[in-house]
């Protein structure tokens, strides 16, 4: 891979990153940044991060080979690293648990997080119920409607979940609430963010609370496909906090080769999708530079999918650099291939996936059928798919309407 | 020429050199461009400048004012609704400086900057009449390679917050980014009013100023004649916004709404001991 570019300034990734923030933020963050850097490489944090990874959240989590799916395609191998197997159903709860520990040790007692799918939420909220801080969860209401299941989860957690009606009512304008909160009560509060995004340190420190993802998933292959490396791996890309947590471990291995999905929606036209990679221009959203949907004017414009996780018109500075510099590519599935590849999974191996993973699965069945049985695709199965229900009713009952 | 007290220059400097001179703090009142729409803003501005103004500030829509309380949220929408760009802005601005002769500070998020390009941007700013721009979401550490030399080089003046979080390494370097003025944050939040000052708020600023040699405004959060009066007594300035922007929201399409506006603008000049009749 080539190397990160030498004059990069801290905080970047090469040309994107950085820390854009209300001056209030600056101090604060830089607390962090310390805080991060000390208390995170402390042994007796790490013992206990590492503690309640494996007793309360369910790690490791199984690598699965996919059997069906893949003789069905009859082509690669499909390896699943199970993410949805962990406690509050996602990849989320490895970042949570790291944020809420390490906002423990800072000393603040109340937490705040924004979410999309809810996810990310119910994550925060178990973390916060269980080291016993008060926490608020921000959530647009046009996601609250969709992914109700999940604000019922939260509020049973004890997290006040507030409604958001500014804007699309989606993942952008809960971030907006958060920061504001954040921005107000910073000296009590922590803002667990919840993908690779925002102003540094955040983009940094969540990749490596996920890094566990990619780095199992090697350990694994090495045991049960007798090579700790595939020769694809994909992930779904809103924020791309589960990408960048699997591809990490992979980043020096030139002979694998990784995707990430984005958000194909409905069309390819600005607010029919979430795909920053093909529609996007750089700008800066939410602390951070990096690609971005927006009118020529710098307007951020409004996005669309059927999941509400990828639903957001940045991407993670970090994925772009990597993107730059050839190491990793992106691509997008439309609404309909990801509720296709819901169905797929569903019906053969018996496992609902998450419809932002589902994405992900999408792409990994069209690679599938074009490479040989001794070839090996890793997906991460970053969530399940119990939230999803309600929303792939709707699409297919209306999907039926049209047929 | 420069202007007595603080060594500064342009019109901005000058603006709060006078005031300094006649023992006041300079009168910074705040409005949304474009809300209800860019016409009414223009006449809004004549307004202000007539009540007593010192120097105006005028807010830029951004669709994410993520360090915006929910008054100017709504009028940031009504703004982009009514069909506002930054071009619009500019527009608004080169129509109305000379004529009202009150320095005019952008107050803007990044983003629709970085779209425009920071040099064509300082140049058509430069170009319109603009004194000053203040970037809310712009760290001095993320201006100075690109942003600081373009607007200087124009002749533009870069202001930049200090905050109640702000801790000496911090406040210096806001210091040695900012001309015009530095703007102090009343307190951790977002704009918008709020029922009484941060208790703390006149001992920081006057602390603030000991350690600055350009003038310190404060602003978030002052909206009663009151309000303005107790920190103009330890500010260089006072920015009042939503207790104007709120007055728009409620009485835009009326056809009293520039007089009340006036009339409001006229209240708090006269607060910060300005004398808003004489001709300027």
């Amino acid at each position: 891979m080539p190397p990160a570019d030498p004059g990069s300034r801290p905080g970047y990734f090469g040309a994107y990153g950085g820390r854009f923030a209300p001056e209030t933020l600056m101090a604060p963050l830089a607390e962090l940044e310390r805080a991060y850097d000390k208390i995170s490489r402390k042994r007796r944090f790490r013992r206990r991060l590492d503690g309640l990874l494996r007793d309360f959240a369910g790690r490791p989590t199984p690598l699965y080979l996919a059997e069906r799916l893949s003789d069905e395609l009859g082509g690669a191998r499909i390896y699943l690293k199970r993410e949805d197997l962990l406690h509050t159903g996602a990849h989320k709860i490895n970042n949570a648990l790291g944020q809420v520990l390490l906002a423990l040790e800072m000393g603040k007692r109340r937490i705040i997080a924004e979410t999309g799918a809810g996810q990310h939420g119910v994550a925060t909220a178990a973390a916060a119920a269980l080291l016993g801080l008060e926490c608020v969860i921000y959530m647009g209401s046009e996601d609250m409607r969709r992914q109700r299941l999940n604000v019922e989860r939260m509020r049973l957690l004890g997290s006040e979940v507030v409604a958001v009606d500014a804007g699309s009512r989606t993942l952008k304008d809960a971030i907006n609430e958060a920061l504001r909160d954040w921005v107000t009560n910073v000296r009590t509060t922590h803002y667990v963010l919840g993908s690779v995004l925002g102003p540094d340190p955040f983009p940094r420190m969540v990749r490596d609370f996920h890094k566990v993802i990619g780095v199992e998933a090697k350990r694994q292959l090495k045991k049960q496909a007798r090579r700790d490396w595939p020769d694809l791996a994909v992930a779904c890309v809103g924020g791309g906090s589960n990408a960048i947590g699997l591809f990490s471990a992979f980043l020096d291995d030139p002979r694998v080769r990784l995707i990430g999905v984005e958000a194909g929606g409905t069309g390819p036209e600005l607010g029919e999708h979430a795909a920053r990679f093909s529609g996007g221009s750089l700008g800066v959203l939410h602390g951070t530079k990096t690609l971005l949907l927006q009118d020529a004017n710098g307007q951020i414009a409004a996005t669309h999918s059927v999941s509400a996780g990828l639903d957001y018109p940045a991407v993670g500075p970090e994925h772009v650099d990597l993107r730059d510099r050839g190491r990793t590519e992106y691509t997008s599935a439309t609404d309909a291939e990801a509720i296709a590849a819901f169905h797929q999974l569903s019906r053969i191996e018996g496992i609902l996936p998450a419809l932002e993973t589902a994405h992900a699965l999408a792409e990994a069945v069209k690679h599938a059928t074009r490479l040989s049985a001794d070839k090996i695709i890793l997906v991460n199965l970053s969530g399940r798919g119990d939230k999803d229900v309600e929303s792939v009713m709707e699409y297919d009952a209306r999907a039926g309407d049209r047929s | 020429m420069s202007a007595p007290g603080f060594g500064a220059s342009g019109a901005i400097g000058e603006a709060f050199a006078r005031c300094k001179a006649s023992k006041r703090a300079a009168f910074i009142p705040y409005i949304t461009a474009g809300d209800p729409d860019l016409e009414t803003s223009a006449e809004l501005v004549r307004a202000l400048a007539g009540a007593g103004a010192d120097i105006i500030e005028l807010g830029v829509p951004f669709s994410d004012p993520i360090a915006d309380g929910p008054v100017n949220q709504a009028a940031a929408t009504r703004a982009l609704a009514s069909g506002t760009t930054l071009s619009g802005v500019l527009d608004l601005v080169s129509r109305s400086r000379d004529q009202v002769g009150v320095p005019i500070v952008l107050f803007t998020y990044f983003n629709p900057l970085h779209a425009r390009g920071l040099e064509v941007f300082a140049e058509q700013a430069a170009s319109s009449g603009v004194d000053g721009v203040l970037c809310v979401d712009l760290p001095p550490t993320e201006a100075a390679a690109d942003y600081v030399p373009a607007l200087r080089e124009r002749g533009l003046d870069t202001i930049f917050l200090v905050a109640p979080t702000s801790d000496r390494k911090r406040v210096g370097e806001v210091a040695e980014a900012s001309t015009g003025f530095v703007y102090y944050v009343s307190r951790t939040g977002v704009t918008g009013s709020r029922s009484e000052l941060a208790p703390e708020l006149l001992g920081d600023v006057k602390r603030l100023r000991r350690r600055l040699s350009l003038p310190v405004a404060v602003g978030f959060g002052i909206s009663t004649p009151d309000q303005a009066r107790a920190v103009g007594k330890v500010a260089d300035g006072v920015v009042v916004g939503s207790a104007l922007v709120r007055l728009v929201e409620e009485k835009a399409g009326d056809n009293d709404l520039v007089q009340l506006i006036r009339e409001k603008a006229r209240e708090l000049a006269t607060a910060l001991g300005g004398s808003p009749e004489e001709a300027r």
